[in-house]
């Protein structure tokens, strides 16, 4: 009969059958029939307009009709992947990109008769993410099914927390810059609605050419946190910094690593508009925005959609709406979930998720059974506002500067391993950190680990010019040169290339006359009073040493001969 | 020796009376020639007997596992078996073979007993027949006892034996029928408003329904979460303790499961129940309780009277709100749990291949039977947002109601109720198909279902024969977590009954 097993019609599905000795299924997607897609006719794109910048709570100025002026008013749903060992309800591996369903436990396949048990893991972190957002933990959280058929969802249902959420009531505080300029900066607060905790769905694929759907369910039963933000953005730009805050916070806490391109932070946007003090208007949700900088593109164009569709006598459909990255526009989407009814039921194979603090921890308990919120509230990590107060504190940095610090990847770090191995001043050091390593990296779209210049090259190349061993303007030649990656050390470099200071007064003074002899009219100029025309010969003479000349030096030597 | 209860044949194959492969033979070869019964969906006799010759070399090791090696029993066929089909008697599941065990199934086979195959039962446990699945009704053993032959003459031809023969109950009518023909020694199966006791009380049997929580409904596909647990089914009280002993206790794959650990316990020899109070709930003297039922309860009422024991009459007034209750809470927890059959992981697909959707549906269609189908078109619409309020979470108010009820009559001092199993003896199976699923499970879950809304532990004793020579039960509901009262009460009342052993004849049909 065991040996039945392996043969017997009806059992497990194509894929699954032969896996039925082993606990892992055999890493195959399983083929189904394709689902009915409805071709969706892709608009006339109207160029991506931008937005009458808004970003200070204004409202966007009229449209053509000249009319009140138009409100945005934007609200996030955004789920965020737990960051652990094992799914939710299942002790299946969570990993990324793993061969199709090889991370598929009977459970996530839904195998008639399992049943959910939840993974403490994802609690803690669903805990942790609510009082880092300033939420009340609700010590009785429930959890409900949500009912729909979909081929990745393989219960026909998911497990959520609809009625009563694990955190509610929170808030976010994120600064974003006006107009671009990093000294404009403004906080906002953006409320949390709540975070739930629930289940991911599997992956479908659909192979349109053979009619048919693969499904990968790796993904099924991941663990989920749901963070619900109030609409109580306005505009693409605050939604992205919103957005960038919360990943920051995640990836501080381990909750969630959070990377967007991989689908650990998926962000769906609840957008309308409507004039100030009416009604908010119908709202679109944008689906399907796979990066920050998408999503203040999707959603600023959706709010310019929907004024023009409103201006031109038109109107706003309660509708889900793809966001298409190449051609910087919203579709509308076929809504597999439209009008759907997804009749929420308690989940009855979970008891309430009861939680503690200290105060109501019951005596004699196996403390691996239970959560208690004072005991994770006491380890919290620092978070990216009370980081960047410290960089603040600690180095004397402008606030905007630390913005930048803590919000580029790794940057933070490598400052503070510049700073470890230089007697440059922070300030200064800040200088070279933001402007030139931050604008190389920008202009060659690489992260800061990317960076070709390590922390100890750029260290060694500010200690030399500390040193006063090379003028600034060398510095950032060998700074160019160090980008190229050749594994040379700023002192090489500037052997190599001669970049070193002339030390020499007298060969100073000669490249001074020179420049003093070939500019007459400058010359005279001067000596009318036109101090400012100083500079010029300063240059000049820079120009002629090849940066190699210390200005103040090159300042006192130009006064001294032209006051001759 | 294959009419001895569990305990004794354990003592006989301690003592190298039998071995376990003979008497997994002996049991293999009443199967076969019972067949007629169709209490077996799947008979394992391979994987038995092999099991049956491990449990020999313990023997010979002088190692046996305990009480229950080398004990044939029999699984009702909802119960995930590792390498062995599994099916709810539903072409959904025809052929599917699952991967694992469950836990119930696995503790079984860690003590020793030999699986001897998957019982019958309703599609998916809906129904109180065992009438409705897709390998055809279960038939009751008591119609080939002498006791039945004898009581009811055929008053015409039209009576004869094909017309004659009385269902089982259900929805565990298979393994109330295995236990009952002494083709095993214990059965499993499952009860959710009743589907235990009720087989047990018209096949003669012990059926206990532990409290829920207390035993892992871990591979025992659902029909109601909140209300089913495996059952127990055996020839005797004391085998029932055995068995609970062997499967009760915290399992961390079900997360309702008590988190204490279970002692199990042996039931005194001489139980005394003088120092009892039992209570008599007036409601459960239901409509359509047939006369020699409720005589039949009045006189073990009375057994306990003369005990010694104080007897009362109590109210449990909600009572007659639990099948419309249950009716709700069960269909839309069906439509939630029956969502995933979709022909996708496993279990039957339908050829249909137009699409994904059109898959779903024939799928489904052709795999589910009326009832099952009825009962999720029944709960997506208790749960539609419009309706939820107004049917599922009233319903979960009239649960909770039907609880307290318990919850009170229990605190004023009452410590078991006494109560019919069954509103009448079994009726044969051409008269019970005259009405559709819906109207019988309503009538025949009457008295069992408002224990399972309250998860307290019940069960069904054997107590006499009918007027037509058929078992007739009564029901013992306990307090919560209570078992080891509840079955010390129900061993004392069987010792005073003395239920008549079937007589059985020669199972075949006409």
């Amino acid at each position: 009969m065991a040996a039945a097993a392996l043969g017997c019609g009806g059992g497990w599905r194509r894929a699954w059958r032969r896996g039925l000795g082993g606990l892992v299924p055999v890493p195959i997607p399983i083929p189904i029939p394709a689902l009915v897609h409805v071709a969706v006719p892709v608009p006339a794109c109207r160029p991506p307009r931008v937005v009458a910048r808004n970003a200070g709570g204004g409202a966007v100025p009229a449209g053509k009709s000249g009319l009140a002026p138009w409100v945005p008013v934007v609200g996030l749903e955004i789920h965020a992947q737990i960051s652990s060992n094992s799914k939710l309800f299942s002790g299946s591996q969570v990993q990324f990109a793993a061969p199709p369903n090889s991370l598929v436990s009977f459970f996530d396949a839904s195998l008639p008769g399992t049943l959910p048990v939840l993974n403490r893991r994802c609690v803690e972190a669903a805990v942790m993410t609510g009082l880092a957002l300033n939420c009340s933990i609700n010590k009785k959280s429930l959890f409900d099914r949500k009912h729909y058929f979909y081929a990745d969802l393989p219960a026909g249902y998911q497990i959520t927390q609809q009625r009563v959420p694990i955190a509610v009531n929170g808030s976010l505080s994120y600064s974003l810059c006006i107009d671009n300029k990093m000294s404009q900066m403004v906080t906002k607060t953006v409320r949390i609605k709540q975070i739930q905790l629930e289940q991911d769905s599997g992956k479908s694929l659909h192979d349109d050419s053979r009619s048919q759907t693969l499904v990968d369910l790796n993904r099924a039963g991941v663990g989920l946190m749901e963070v619900v933000m109030e609409p109580d953005m306005c505009c693409g730009e605050e939604a992205a910094a919103a957005v960038r805050e919360l990943q920051l916070i995640l990836q501080t806490l381990g909750s969630s690593q959070a990377i967007m391109a991989e689908g650990q932070l998926r962000v769906d946007a609840n957008v309308s508009v409507h004039h100030p003090g009416e009604p908010y208007g119908v709202r679109t949700e944008v689906k399907n925005i796979n990066s920050i900088r998408f999503l203040a593109k999707a959603i600023d164009y959706e709010i310019q959609r929907q004024i023009e569709e409103l201006e031109n006598g038109g109107t706003i459909l309660n509708e889900t709406r793809a966001f298409d990255s190449k051609l910087g526009c919203t579709v509308p989407m076929r809504d597999k979930e439209g009008m759907q009814d997804y009749r929420f039921m308690p989940e009855p194979n979970l008891p309430p998720l009861i939680l503690y603090d200290t105060k109501s921890l019951p005596a004699n308990v196996n403390h691996q059974q239970v959560v208690n919120i004072d005991w994770i509230h006491e380890r919290l990590p620092d978070l990216p506002s009370a980081k960047r107060a410290k960089l603040v504190e600690l180095f004397g940095i402008l606030p905007e500067h630390s913005f930048t610090l803590v919000n580029e990847d790794g940057l933070t770090e490598f400052f503070e391993n510049v700073l470890k191995q230089t007697q440059m001043k922070p300030k200064k050091v800040i200088g070279w950190i933001l402007n030139d390593l931050l604008s190389y990296l920008k202009q060659h779209s690489c992260t800061v680990k990317e960076s070709p210049v390590s922390s100890v090259l750029l260290a060694d190349l500010l200690n030399l010019l500390e040193k006063k061993e090379i003028s600034a303007s060398a510095a950032k030649q060998v700074f160019e040169e160090l980008w190229k990656g050749e594994g040379k050390t700023p002192l090489e470099i500037v052997k190599e290339k001669q970049l070193q200071l002339i030390e020499d007064r007298e060969e100073l003074e000669q490249i001074c006359q020179a420049v003093i002899d070939e500019h007459e009219k400058e010359v005279m100029a001067i000596k009318a009073g036109n101090q400012k025309i100083v500079n010029k010969l300063i240059g000049l003479v820079q120009r002629a040493t090849q940066g190699r000349s210390n200005p103040v030096l090159v300042k006192q030597i130009l006064e001294k001969k032209l006051s001759e | 020796m294959l009419r001895a209860s569990l305990r004794q044949v354990s003592a006989a194959l301690k003592e190298g009376q039998v071995t376990p492969t003979e008497l997994c033979q002996r049991c293999l070869s009443l199967i076969k020639s019972t067949k007629l019964l169709n209490a077996y969906i799947t008979v394992a006799e391979e994987t038995a007997l092999k099991q049956a010759e491990e449990s020999e070399k313990r023997y010979r090791r002088g190692q046996p596992l305990g009480i229950l090696d080398g004990i044939p029993i029999a699984v009702k066929d909802n119960f995930n078996t590792a390498g062995i089909e599994t099916t709810c008697a539903s072409n959904m599941l025809k052929g599917y073979i699952p991967p694992y065990n469950a836990t119930v199934v696995q503790k079984l086979q860690d003590q020793g007993a030999v699986l001897l195959g998957k019982t019958n039962l309703d599609e998916f446990a809906m129904g109180s027949g065992s009438t409705d699945g897709v390998f055809g009704p279960v038939r009751n053993p008591w119609s080939y006892s002498r006791q039945y032959k004898e009581k009811s003459v055929p008053k015409s031809d039209s009576e004869r034996e094909e017309f004659k023969w009385v269902i089982t109950g259900g929805s565990s009518g298979g393994s109330a029928a295995a236990v009952s023909s002494f083709t095993c020694f214990a059965a499993l199966g499952s009860d959710t408003g009743g589907s235990t006791r009720n087989p047990a009380a018209h096949c003669g049997v012990v059926g206990l329904k532990p409290t829920y929580g207390l035993i892992s409904r871990h591979g025992l596909i659902p029909l109601v979460n909140s209300m089913d647990v495996p059952g127990i089914l055996t020839r005797c009280v004391d085998d029932a303790a055995v068995v609970l002993g062997s499967l009760a206790g915290h399992d961390p794959k079900d997360s309702t499961t008590i988190q204490d650990v279970f002692q199990p316990f042996e039931l005194p020899s001489l139980p005394d129940v003088s120092k009892l109070c039992i209570g008599i709930p007036k409601e459960y003297n239901a409509p359509g309780l047939s006369s020699e039922i409720l005589s039949v309860w009045s006189k073990a009422a009375d057994l306990f009277k003369n005990a010694g024991a104080k007897v009362i009459e109590v109210s449990l007034p909600h009572t007659r709100y639990s099948i419309v209750c249950y009716h709700v809470l069960c269909t839309a927890e069906v439509a939630s749990n029956m969502a995933r059959f979709d022909g996708l992981e496993y279990g039957h697909r339908s050829d249909v291949n137009k699409s994904t959707e059109s898959m779903y549906a024939a799928t489904r269609r052709e795999g589910f039977n009326d009832v099952v189908r009825g009962r999720i078109l029944s709960g997506n619409y208790f749960l539609l947002k419009q309706n939820y309020e107004n049917y599922f979470v009233k319903a979960q108010k009239v649960r909770r109601l039907i609880a307290n009820d318990f919850v009170k009559v229990f605190g004023s001092g009452v410590d078991i109720l006494l109560t019919p199993t069954t509103l009448k003896d079994a009726v044969p199976y051409m008269e019970f198909i005259k009405e559709d699923n819906r109207t019988r499970s309503t009538q025949d879950d009457i008295l069992t279902q408002a224990a399972n809304m309250a998860g307290l532990p019940a069960i069904n004793v054997p107590t006499a024969l009918s007027e037509r020579g058929l078992p007739v039960g009564l029901q013992f509901i306990g307090r919560s977590f209570q078992e080891k009262q509840l079955l010390t009460v129900a061993k004392w009342f069987e010792k005073q009954v003395k239920f008549p052993m079937i007589q059985l004849e020669e199972v075949k049909g006409a």
